[in-house]
């Protein structure tokens, strides 16, 4: 199931701007990586082209190697679709298709990828909800709208979205910067079951989710604003919070940064 | 400089006189009432002046209404709440304005319309009556344009849709711009040059006949450009997350844009085309050079001359008769149903299809 993932000289782009420079980093498989660090500094990127999502933005470009255990995601021969079908992803904002059922959003990538099989749909949507968390929640209204579910639940509908098609690695991008300190406990601890089951990075702002959730962090800084952002260093979590090898990580997790 | 570190010390000294938040206020009423007066004072000054044209009384109490609302407001409220008012009755002034010729317009039509509008008038054709008796009816113009306008429909609408879609979705760079420089080159066309063209290539350069088709053709090049430009806005609504969702399912791009954007996005893709359609069902110009009109039944739009409403009307307001006249405004009247009727079809549907919350 979980697989590793293995940079080697990653850099990438945004028309003519480099955005991040020369990134190498092993993710471990069944584990949590957590990315921090400050704003404009291309953890999203960094995230957003480990599944060739960064290449959906006009403009965007990817230079280096990136190594879902022995495939390159990058190869000439890589169809990017069947990527984002192995690699999934959680967003910033909740966004469950607005014209869809909570039924259909959980189907969404099954059907929409041509399983139309009633029953299997019904298995899968069930054990995905639960996997999210959310079946108690909605099981006696699958088909209301998805937009209709508070902000915690929708972040939660769409981490059910994502594992329903059974990726091997799941990204998520801030996905509790818009939520209440509850819905965001409840997203944490969903992070935690799901570890044993995916490869999961998470990218946050927030120091204590890091040091919460995550079994290694890494820590991304950008010299200048307008300068690529550079992995400062990535290490066990423990480590990182405690004893980081580099004064720059330790300036930005005590607050002394800039 | 003593006295600003006093005032900053303490700042509620008992000698300040406080600062009250209450102002004088006009009633709440008075728009109204200054509206009444604004009107009976209109009504005499025209009465005593002996202007014959209510325009002008109308014109002279809207004028009035403005004035006085000013005045008073600024003796009373003070220069700020005065041009609040001043711009509050000038925008109901431009209300009225703009509503009366619109109400004006469909009453006429209802009025003059209603006289020989029946079951007859809508089932039967021209085929035959003296246009200078009463009688006949608009049925092979209703058929005319029903089947001009579904044609003209059937070819702009996927044309226009997909045009769209490559803009917004696949189109980067110069073939985008100037696929968009076309589409707004296109928007300004008359439709009389739209007919022409039609005209000069598919009847007198290719030989076919007059036909309803040919009318179509005419009528698609006039709507494809709104379909384009009203589906274009709808579809960068769509939030990029939503494709952004679908993409990172490892849905195709195609996909995703049939399953997930379109869907979206179609109560206003519907509605941009209904009034696309509701724009083209009253253009008489390319009807008059390309499908001719006839005062005969023709159901097959392919061959031979049909007729159409906006056509129908002009026709028979060329006859210059009395029953002629009653034949025109009842076709007027259908012509304004219609496109009402397409307009409340596309809100129902915007509003059926519309995302749930």
């Amino acid at each position: 199931m979980a697989k590793r993932i293995d940079v080697s000289g990653l850099s990438a782009y945004y028309g003519g701007f480099r955005a991040i420079d020369d990134i190498s980093m092993t993710i471990e498989p069944r584990s949590v990586t957590a990315f921090i660090g400050p704003s404009g500094c291309g953890k999203s990127t960094f995230l957003r082209t480990l599944n060739r999502m960064h290449e959906v933005t006009p403009g965007g470009r990817v230079e280096g190697k990136v190594m879902l255990d022995d495939e390159d995601l990058y190869g000439s021969d890589v169809d990017p679709v069947s990527v984002r079908r192995t690699i999934g992803m959680v967003f910033q904002r909740p966004n469950p298709f607005p014209t869809m059922s909570i039924y259909d959003n959980v189907a969404a990538g099954l059907r929409l990828n041509g399983n139309h099989r009633k029953s299997e749909l019904d298995d899968i949507v069930e054990r995905s909800l639960k996997g999210a968390n959310l079946w108690n929640e909605v099981k006696d209204r699958l088909g209301r709208p998805g937009s209709g579910l508070s902000g915690g639940q929708q972040q939660r509908l769409c981490i059910a979205r994502a594992i329903a098609v059974e990726p091997q690695v799941l990204l998520m991008d801030e996905p509790c910067s818009a939520l209440d300190p509850i819905s965001t406990l409840a997203i944490e601890d969903l992070i935690g079951e799901l570890k044993s089951r995916f490869t999961i990075v998470i990218v946050t702002h927030n120091m204590q989710q890091a040091a919460r959730v995550s079994d290694r962090t890494a820590f991304f800084n950008l010299a200048e604003v307008g300068a690529p952002g550079k992995l400062v260093e990535i290490d066990d979590t423990e480590r990182i919070f405690s004893n980081p090898s580099v004064q720059a990580t330790e300036d930005y997790i005590s607050g002394r940064f800039g | 400089m003593s006295q600003t570190v006093m005032a900053d010390a303490a700042p509620r000294d008992a000698a300040a006189p406080t600062p009250t938040l209450r102002r004088p206020r006009l009633p709440r009423w008075a728009p109204a009432g200054l509206a009444a007066l604004a009107v009976a004072l209109g009504c005499g000054i025209g009465l005593i002046g002996g202007l014959d044209s209510r325009i002008q009384w109308g014109l002279i109490a809207a004028v009035l209404y403005v004035a006085l609302t000013a005045v008073l407001a600024g003796a009373v409220e003070g220069a700020r709440q005065a041009k609040d008012r001043l711009a509050t009755s000038f925008i109901w002034v431009s209300f009225l304005l703009a509503v009366i010729p619109l109400a004006s317009l469909i009453w006429e039509t209802i009025a003059r319309g209603v006289k020989v509008l029946d079951g007859y008038f809508l089932s039967h054709s021209m085929n035959g009556v003296i246009t200078m008796e009463a009688g006949g009816g608009i049925y092979h113009a209703l058929i005319g344009t029903l089947e001009q306008v579904a044609l003209a429909t059937l070819i702009a609408a996927p044309v226009g849709l997909l045009t769209a879609i490559y803009l917004v979705e696949y189109g980067t760079g110069r073939l985008a711009k100037a696929v968009t420089f076309f589409v707004d080159v296109m928007t300004g066309i008359p439709s009389i040059v739209a007919g022409l063209f039609v005209l000069s290539f598919w009847i007198i350069i290719l030989d076919f006949g007059y036909s309803g088709f040919a009318g179509a053709m005419a009528l698609a090049i006039l709507m494809m450009p709104i379909v384009v430009r009203s589906t274009e806005e709808m579809l960068k609504l769509v939030p990029n997350e939503l494709r952004e969702a679908s993409l990172a399912l490892g849905v195709p791009k195609w996909k995703t844009i049939l399953k997930v954007v379109l869907p979206t996005a179609v109560g206003g893709i519907t509605t941009g085309i209904m009034l696309a359609v509701a724009r083209v069902a009253g253009e008489s110009a390319p009807i008059l050079l390309l499908v001719f009109g006839s005062a005969q039944i023709n159901a097959n739009p392919f061959e031979g001359a049909q007729s159409s409403l906006p056509y129908y009307v002009y026709e028979q307001w060329a006859n210059g008769n009395e029953p002629s006249y009653d034949r025109a405004w009842a076709a007027a009247l259908v012509l304004i149903a219609f496109v009402m009727i397409l307009n409340l079809v596309a809100r129902g549907i915007a509003r059926w299809k519309a995302p749930k919350h």
